[in-house]
């Protein structure tokens, strides 16, 4: 039986995380396909279509998916899965949503932000903030599983496959749509930036944040921020890097004003170089960097930006 | 109208877990044990909904060992007012939770069930959208902001892009985010009012529950570690590594 892999996206784009659990699902050893739920989304669905690997994209067009509430996605999926062996989704807000609720619906176990497919029933996924790693492995015939993506290469293009039209599920009526207020920005998303560099307690005050974008913009970087700069309304919400917020592997990682909780480093620590700003020389941080900086941030990243523009950056 | 509040029992979150050297877990003994935090926030949010006389009793449910009765009288000493410990010394996975949950909701005539969006041991980030669906209700995950309008809750949420508002259909499940509230610490007099508050004791057999784990653990292991790298001396040289060591930029 085939896989299903519930695609990310915001009615326009198909979000790059999809890409990534189509490499997982390759993985399963089944044909995979792909559900497209929402509103006007045709070019999603193309999106879809075009990913290496994929044999089918199903497309649900309906106003009753336009903002994928958990409720209205979780009917349709159920419905869809006598023909499936697994459903397969990214580890994104969106989908940490649904995927449980469908995964109770079936009476199955889920498992999630699995960060490596060792066999089709197999499956290696973090706990404790990611200082521990458990080998699980599922009897069960359909597999409800969400995928840490920072793990998983995306799937190369070039695909055709059809799109088949399907019809809408039945709307439960639970819950509607209010409104986003979505953070919007020029830079790399979070997710998908090759450099990051994140503020912490230490920034103290929101417009600080200015000197670390000024940086990020020389760098064509994201800016993340630790919970502690988001509790203390330095940034917005959707900048929270950790255990609790986003997951990311950048290539290069800068902490600037960051301790170095458990729950930070949860987020951060698989990135390939570390760089941590700090006056504390005890901070946690410097244990996991690859390159320390003891100094003052304020004296520090201004200097930054100035050396990067020297290099014409 | 009565809330459910379910709290675990879990590692503090100041304790870095550790694999057992046969790999068979994460080491436990002798460890500090706490409240998950996001149920700190869950009954933060339920005792004030009390206190503003919009609910009339907080339920307070735990599903654990017998020191899980320690985690539920936090939770009373919050405000909490009677809790049910469903004891048993399994691994119990999220779908049985929230199978159990469901019952006692069930039998409580419990209208909103408000949990933690994950509990920082296992961080499945499950149990209350497997108990939502058990229900038949609404869900609200990951809330920020919480209000009670007639027969509906209109609440904030915390998604990957932002802020998203719905209106959810009550009786409903939420489960709350780090920016919902930040919970009380319990005033001695009130943990010792929490003494005499009452606690049932059950077992998931009671409510017909079968908890036998769907998943087999084949093995824990430590993650891979990463070793602290060098210090340098000045923005300058850092900026030179990262460039002609590192290649990063
Ligand atoms: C349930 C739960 C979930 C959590 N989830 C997350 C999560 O997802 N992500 C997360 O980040 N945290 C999370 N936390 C919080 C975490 O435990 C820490 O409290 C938090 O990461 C600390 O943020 P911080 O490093 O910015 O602040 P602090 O720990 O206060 O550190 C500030 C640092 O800035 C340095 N500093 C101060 N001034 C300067 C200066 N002028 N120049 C240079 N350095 C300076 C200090 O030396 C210090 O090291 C969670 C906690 C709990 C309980």
């Amino acid at each position: 039986m085939s896989v299903l892999v519930v695609a990310d996206h915001d009615n326009k784009t198909l979000a790059e995380v999809t890409a990534k659990v189509v490499t997982a699902a390759k993985q399963m050893g089944d044909e995979v396909h792909i559900l497209v739920a929402g509103q006007d989304c045709e070019p999603v669905a193309q999106a879809a279509s075009k990913l290496d690997g994929v044999a089918k994209v199903l497309h649900a067009d309906d106003p009753i998916y336009s903002a994928r509430l958990a409720e209205n996605v979780t009917e349709l999926v159920v419905g869809l899965m006598g023909n499936y062996s697994a459903v397969m989704s990214s580890a994104t807000t969106a989908s940490k949503n649904f995927m449980p609720r469908v995964a109770a619906l079936l009476d199955v176990a889920q498992i999630s932000e699995i960060v490596k497919v060792e066999a089709p029933d197999t499956f290696v996924r973090p706990i404790y903030a990611g200082n521990a790693m458990q080998t699980v492995q599922s009897g069960e015939a359909k597999k409800v599983i969400t995928v840490r993506t920072t793990t998983f290469q995306a799937t190369g293009q070039g695909g055709s496959a059809a799109i088949e039209k399907i019809s809408a599920a039945k709307n439960p009526g639970l819950s509607e749509y209010v409104e986003d207020r979505l953070s919007s920005s020029e830079r790399p998303q979070l997710t998908s930036a090759k450099i990051i560099i994140s503020g912490g307690r230490g920034m103290q005050s929101g417009d600080n944040f200015k000197m670390i974008e000024a940086v990020a913009d020389k760098l064509k970087a994201a800016v993340g921020a630790s919970r502690a700069a988001v509790d203390a309304g330095y940034a917005p919400n959707d900048m929270q890097v950790g255990q609790t917020g986003k997951v990311v592997a950048p290539e290069l990682y800068i902490a600037v004003g960051i301790s170095g909780a458990i729950q930070h480093l949860a987020g951060m620590k698989d990135s390939k170089v570390i760089v941590a700003i700090n006056k504390d020389e005890e901070a946690p941080i410097f244990q996991v960097s690859d390159y320390g900086l003891v100094a003052d941030l304020f004296k520090a990243v201004p200097e930054l930006e100035a050396e990067l523009a020297k290099l014409g950056l | 109208m009565k809330v459910l509040v379910p709290v675990k029992r879990v590692i503090d979150y100041n304790v870095k877990a550790r694999v057992k050297a046969d790999g068979s877990g994460v080491d436990l003994a002798n460890v500090k044990m706490s409240m998950n935090p996001f149920d700190e926030i869950s009954v933060e949010q339920a005792v004030r909904m009390k206190e503003a006389g919009v609910i009339t009793e907080v339920i307070i449910a735990s599903i654990g060992p017998a020191a899980a009765q320690e985690t539920i009288r936090t939770a009373l000493a919050m405000g909490g007012d009677r809790g049910v410990l469903v004891k048993t010394d399994q691994t119990v996975e999220p779908l049985a939770v929230a199978k159990i949950l469901k019952e006692i909701a069930t039998k409580e005539g419990a209208e909103i069930v408000i949990l933690g969006k994950q509990a920082i041991d296992d961080d499945s980030n499950q149990t209350g959208q497997m108990l939502a669906a058990l229900l038949g209700w609404s869900q609200a995950t990951f809330a920020s902001e919480v209000k009670l309008d007639g027969g509906k809750a209109e609440v904030t949420r915390e998604v990957d892009g932002g802020l998203q508002t719905i209106k959810v259909n009550l009786p409903t499940v939420i489960t709350v985010d780090l920016r919902l509230n930040e919970p009380r610490y319990a005033s001695l007099p009130n943990i010792m009012k929490a003494r005499k508050k009452p606690i049932e004791e059950k077992t998931p057999e009671d409510f017909g529950v079968d908890i036998t784990p769907r998943l087999k653990v084949l093995k824990t292991t430590e993650p891979p570690t990463r070793s602290a790298g060098v210090k340098v001396e000045s923005v300058q040289e850092l900026v030179a590594k990262l460039r002609n060591e590192a290649g990063v930029i």
